[in-house]
């Protein structure tokens, strides 16, 4: 078909589909649904993964994202009830430039990734590195050391996480207490 | 395999309905649904022509579009779990061995973990759309309750893959089970860990929270009518199922039975026929059908739990008891000699 492998038609098609949904996730006005097409955009990238034969990669993601990072931020949404008519309408001055800010992160990105294709990989690895058994070697193994301290520094913010939680009750029992 | 999976699925869900009302008779002294067909054996199918029957309403107040999804979303991430399992031994057909399992992906177990949880945005969207305080009340109950319970399960699981060789397939699970034990006696606190779990994810009474009726009236479904309300009600069944198919498969030996292999070389029976595959089915089916009354026996004996009582179960007690099952299972396949430093 027009000289495009499957893939290729399947790269283009997540693609256009990844930044369609990421677009409306700025567009619409109900954060509920920014949310969801959020979630959406989550899974086109899951298929990324996937054409990339990242399948635990792809899975994790699924897991991750969209299965617990975005339905905290659905539960607070709908526990706070944001609708559309309580949001803060902007000054226009803050609009516009936050519109030129945003374009200008845009330029820079775009010209970071010109000819990033002539780069030469340092790790190449094999197409089978994203299937788990390959990763956990790897991780496990070669790159043993950044991931236990991508570990440390989560298991800061858990710890960050809790302190902030305990203070509050903290406070409490003290006013309750005088 | 596809249709014959999904239709077992709605099947089983379907006769399961009929069989959690009798079941219920039986425990308190009735007799259930007797009138529709030979001992109410047509109960379903007359609640089914019911529910596509009756009136739908759809709340002028509700967002319409995620209304329509909400119950749809919770039905298709309700059949979906069922792809990976491994209903029996592969068959010979024409000489090919076919695998009598949907797809064999070698992550498994994650699928089924991230098929879970997405399946709360059924609820949630369903619970929300509705616009009714009831319903959000619901939604985020069922929101939080999964969260929390998911933590505790992925931890049990991750202690049943190490004693179990290490593979996240469900079919190497299943099939590691055929020689020596079933996974139950290196794992009793992780059954117990994922059974529990299993209970609080499917929606199950003692953890019916989200659509406590008699605080919520009808909790996250309470603007559905006609088969948006059947579907809600038909995917817990479907979970129910699936979720009694997966404690069997992982920790109970799937089609593997006792002293299997003795009975099928008596039989005279080579691997590949197709007789293997029907007693293998038969009997994950059986153990199946009895986690189905697991089930419904807890259901029907134990009262609900108050909303702190389940966040208290799940955060201080499943999740402490998880990591100490991780540890103890490390530490005993260490001396098994099934993991190497």
């Amino acid at each position: 078909m027009l000289g495009y492998t499957i893939t290729q038609w399947l790269f283009g098609i997540l693609s256009f589909l990844a930044i369609m949904f990421a677009l409306m996730v700025v567009f619409t006005r109900n954060p509920v649904n920014s949310v969801l097409y959020l979630v959406l955009t989550f899974f086109c990238i899951a298929g990324h993964y996937l054409l990339l034969n990242a399948q635990f990669l792809a899975v994790v993601h699924i897991v991750v994202y969209a299965g617990a990072i975005m339905v905290l931020f659905l539960f607070i949404i709908m526990l706070m009830n944001l609708n559309a008519d309580t949001e803060p309408r902007k000054h226009i001055v803050t609009r516009v430039i936050a519109g030129l800010v945003g374009g200008v992160l845009l330029f820079v990105m775009v010209g970071a990734l010109k000819g990033a294709e002539q780069l030469q990989l340092v790790h190449g690895g094999s197409s089978q590195i994203g299937l788990v058994k390959n990763l956990g070697k790897v991780l496990f193994s070669e790159f043993l050391f950044p991931f236990e301290i991508a570990s440390v520094l989560l298991l800061a913010a858990l710890v960050g996480a809790i302190m902030i939680g305990k203070r509050d009750t903290n406070i409490n029992s003290k006013e309750s207490t005088n | 395999m596809c249709a014959a999976v999904f239709l077992l699925s709605l099947g089983v869900a379907a006769y399961a309905t009929l069989w959690e009302r009798k079941f219920a008779a039986f425990l308190q002294d009735r007799k259930g649904p007797s009138r529709a067909g030979p001992a109410g054996l047509l109960q379903p199918i007359a609640d089914g022509v019911k529910m596509f029957m009756k009136e739908e309403i759809i709340p002028n107040v509700s967002n319409r579009s995620l209304f329509i999804l909400g119950p749809c979303l919770f039905m298709v991430t309700a059949v979906m779990t069922s792809v990976v399992i491994p209903w029996a031994k592969p068959m010979m057909i024409g000489g090919h061995m076919y695998d009598l399992q949907i797809t064999d992906i070698n992550i498994g177990t994650i699928y089924l973990l991230g098929v879970v949880s997405i399946g709360v945005y059924g609820i949630m969207i369903g619970g929300w759309a509705s616009n009714n305080k009831f319903a959000l009340l619901g939604a985020v109950r069922a929101s939080s309750q999964m969260i929390s319970y998911e933590i505790a399960m992925g931890i049990a699981l991750i202690a049943l893959i190490i004693s179990s060789g290490g593979s996240l397939s469900l079919k190497d699970i299943i099939e590691g089970q055929d020689k020596g034990f079933a996974n139950i006696v290196w794992q009793p606190l992780g059954f117990l860990i994922f059974f529990i779990c299993a209970l609080a994810e499917t929606n199950r009474a003692p953890f019916d929270l989200p659509e406590c009726e008699t605080e919520l009236v009808g909790g996250y479904h309470t603007e559905y009518s006609s088969m948006k309300l059947g579907l809600f009600l038909f995917a817990e069944y479907i979970n129910m199922f699936i979720s009694s198919a997966i404690m069997a498969g992982f920790y109970f030996g799937g089609y593997n039975f006792p002293f299997a292999s003795e009975l099928y070389a008596s039989l005279g029976l080579h691997e590949g026929d197709w007789l293997i595959s029907l007693i293998g089915f038969g009997a994950y089916f059986t153990k199946i059908v009895l986690f189905i009354c697991l089930f419904m026996w807890v259901r029907w004996t134990l009262p609900r739990f108050r909303y702190d009582q389940l966040m208290n179960l799940g955060w201080k007690t499943l999740l402490p008891l998880s990591l100490l099952n991780l540890a103890l299972t490390v530490v005993v396949e260490y001396f098994r000699g099934n993991i190497h430093f």
